[in-house]
């Protein structure tokens, strides 16, 4: 018997594995308390946060705001591809969504080294230990979700995954996103807000 | 018991609760001394009972982790031991040079025993928990050594599971932050910095992952739930685990000499480490109550249950109390940290062991779980010792919060001899608790050779 009410049921669960998604939200958490005591840190200093901020690249993370969307927004054509059980199309999509870290990693080291040129490090003050330290977090973080793309990308090419099965894919998919939802509070909290 | 080697652990498990009663009779001796300061003087100087007391913990934790590779690893890899000769003969190295250490710490006072021992030639000793004399350290690095070749053969020739590769993982960790013990710059502040790559990233690194590994091996056994659940929280702790944990090693760089920014790192990271803990916590009682066996061996269960709930308290909770720099500020090195101390090894580490200890000791004397007298007797130790430790772990926090008070945050701050004679009702109060504790682990010795109907043959 097909009753309308079970059919029009939903099930709504995240995509991907739920341990990715213990991990993402305790990811989430970690930045989180970074990002809290930033702020609330910042109240205590707003002249020199202010000052500070002025010495920042904000083109530079502009570009690598711009990098990250884009390569998220490949990342879920990539999933949307599968879906549909377009393999070769997903792969190719995953791939550029690597791309996309890859330059966000290169603007980022032009931006430390001009840093580090000028004499700037963990000590310099207070702004300048939170920007290294919360960049370089992130940074890592950048590089450990191109490596699971990377992983997930080997087996997409391969033709691992498909329409009925890419669970691997929306895993990594899911961490790739909290990547760039990361940078996308980072970027305005350090470089634009005044 | 599936493997005939497995049986070598059985040595090492009689051993580590032998030197499990030894800490226990030392501490109850320094807690005596805590309010009867001349309590055995000049036999037993606080300082020796207290390094006996916690050199005693490390080594019966070590003997227990041993054992446990030894029981577990033959089964995870499907084959028998690489050496089981090689593993007894280790033990018995092992075990006597405990032996010595402590007869060498009782008998010869400090001074004398680092001439002794040749500490000129290589000044390792008196730094906090790495008293041990050189030959001791350098005899641990041989067994360690060989322990790890044993068990690392062992996987590489038999099938490599998730369990037996993060234990091998926090052992290599275990073996190769020891080697920090050797490292003795005359700079005070790297002194006490590479310390703590000894100390915290034992304890709050590699040490938990072979406290994963032993809880996921267990739960495995008593659940039967599948290996791919398990594993797959167990990668999540392991993760968590140590990146909250490496970086967190920066809460104890707020007041030894290092740059600021280390006070932000570690409030941060560490004040994440109760996350690792917490998953722990969830982990065991998930997979019990997903449970598709009843296994007839109920103490192990209730010991594993155990290690999330009081790990994620004293370790997590515990920790994060005097973990923010700001807070660190006033509790440093106060009976807060002792507090902390005491419930996060027995949480963590003593609970782990004997997790352990009461999964696999019935099946190395050949039996799937004991009489059902025998268990109700080991839980009746676990629940003496388990609330003795909640109250050491009360009154010692009751102590350090006065202490705090008393001695740095009062108008008139009052000297440190001076304020401990003020929190003595408490240190009395820990002191009977202390007896509690020893009376739980009488009695769970006593189940030992508790007699009853066995369970079916293993």
């Amino acid at each position: 018997m097909n009753s309308p009410a079970i059919a029009d049921i939903k099930v709504h669960h995240p995509p991907g594995d739920l341990a990715i998604w213990v991990f993402i939200l305790a990811e989430l958490l970690a930045f989180g308390v970074f990002f809290t005591t930033y702020v609330v840190t910042r109240m205590h200093n707003v002249a020199l946060f202010d000052e500070m901020q002025l010495t920042l690249d904000r083109n530079a993370g502009a570009l690598n705001t711009v990098f990250l969307i884009a390569g998220s927004w490949c990342v879920a054509r990539s999933v949307a591809a599968i879906k549909l059980d377009h393999r070769a199309a997903s792969a190719r999509w995953l791939l550029w969504g690597i791309l996309a870290g890859g330059g966000f990693l290169v603007v980022k080291l032009f931006e430390y080294s001009a840093k580090f040129e000028a004499g700037i490090n963990l000590a310099t003050n207070t702004f300048y230990m939170f920007y290294l330290s919360l960049t370089f977090f992130h940074f890592m973080h950048v590089i450990l979700g191109m490596v699971i793309l990377l992983a997930v990308w080997l087996k997409a090419h391969r033709g691992g995954y498909s329409a009925a099965d890419h669970h691997g894919l929306e895993t990594g998919a899911s961490y790739w996103h909290m990547v760039d939802l990361v940078w996308i509070i980072l970027f305005p909290l350090v470089y634009v807000m005044r | 018991m599936q493997y005939k080697s497995q049986s070598v652990a059985k040595l090492y498990f009689i051993a580590a609760i032998g030197l499990f009663v030894a800490q226990i009779l030392f501490g109850l001796v320094m807690g005596l001394q805590y309010v009867m300061g001349d309590f055995l003087f000049p036999h037993i100087p606080f300082n020796v009972a207290r390094m006996v007391h916690t050199n005693a913990l490390i080594v019966w934790l070590l003997m227990g982790f041993m054992g446990a590779a030894y029981y577990l690893v033959p089964e995870e890899s499907e084959t028998e031991l690489f050496s089981p000769k090689l593993a007894v003969l280790m033990f018995w190295i092992f075990l006597v040079a405990a032996a010595l250490t402590v007869v060498g710490y009782l008998l010869v006072p400090y001074a004398g025993l680092a001439k002794l021992t040749g500490n000129d030639l290589l000044p390792t000793m008196g730094r906090e928990f790495l008293e041990q004399p050189l030959p001791t350290k350098l005899g641990i690095v041989v067994v360690a050594l060989v322990f790890l070749f044993n068990i690392t053969m062992t996987v590489l020739k038999g099938r490599k599971t998730s369990i037996s590769i993060v234990l091998l993982l926090g052992l290599w960790g275990l073996a190769i932050f020891f080697l920090f013990s050797f490292y003795n710059p005359d700079n005070v502040v790297k002194d006490k910095f590479y310390w703590w790559w000894v100390v915290h990233l034992w304890v709050e690194g590699v040490w938990e992952l072979i406290l994963g590994a032993i809880l996921a091996f267990v739960l495995i056994k008593v659940t039967g739930v599948d290996r791919e659940v398990i594993e797959k929280w167990l990668y999540v702790i392991v993760t968590l685990t140590l990146i909250t944990g490496i970086i967190g090693t920066g809460h104890h760089y707020y007041w030894i000499g290092t740059p600021e920014y280390w006070q932000w790192w570690g409030s941060i990271f560490s004040a994440l480490e109760p996350i690792p803990f917490f998953a722990m916590t969830l982990f065991a009682f998930n997979m019990v109550n997903r449970r598709r066996r009843e296994h007839p061996n109920k103490a192990a269960t209730l010991w594993a249950l155990g290690t999330g709930v009081m790990s994620f308290l004293g370790a997590g909770v515990w920790g994060f109390l005097h973990t923010l720099a700001p807070v660190n500020f006033y509790t440093h090195g106060t009976q807060i940290t002792a507090a902390h101390g005491h419930m996060a090894f027995y949480g963590a580490y003593v609970m782990v062991v004997l997790t352990m200890i009461s999964y696999a000791m019935p099946i190395l004397r050949g039996r799937a779980a004991n009489s059902n007298k025998a268990q109700v007797m080991e839980m009746w130790a676990f629940w003496l010792m388990t609330v003795a430790i909640v109250f050491i772990t009360l009154f010692l926090t009751a102590a350090g919060i006065l202490q705090v008070w008393l001695q740095r945050i009062a108008a008139t701050p009052m000297s440190f001899m001076d304020t401990q004679d003020k929190v003595a009702l408490f240190y009395w109060m820990r002191e009977w608790a202390g007896v509690v504790f020893l009376i739980g682990l009488l009695v769970y010795i006593w189940s030992f050779f508790c007699k009853g109907e066995d369970k079916t043959a293993a």
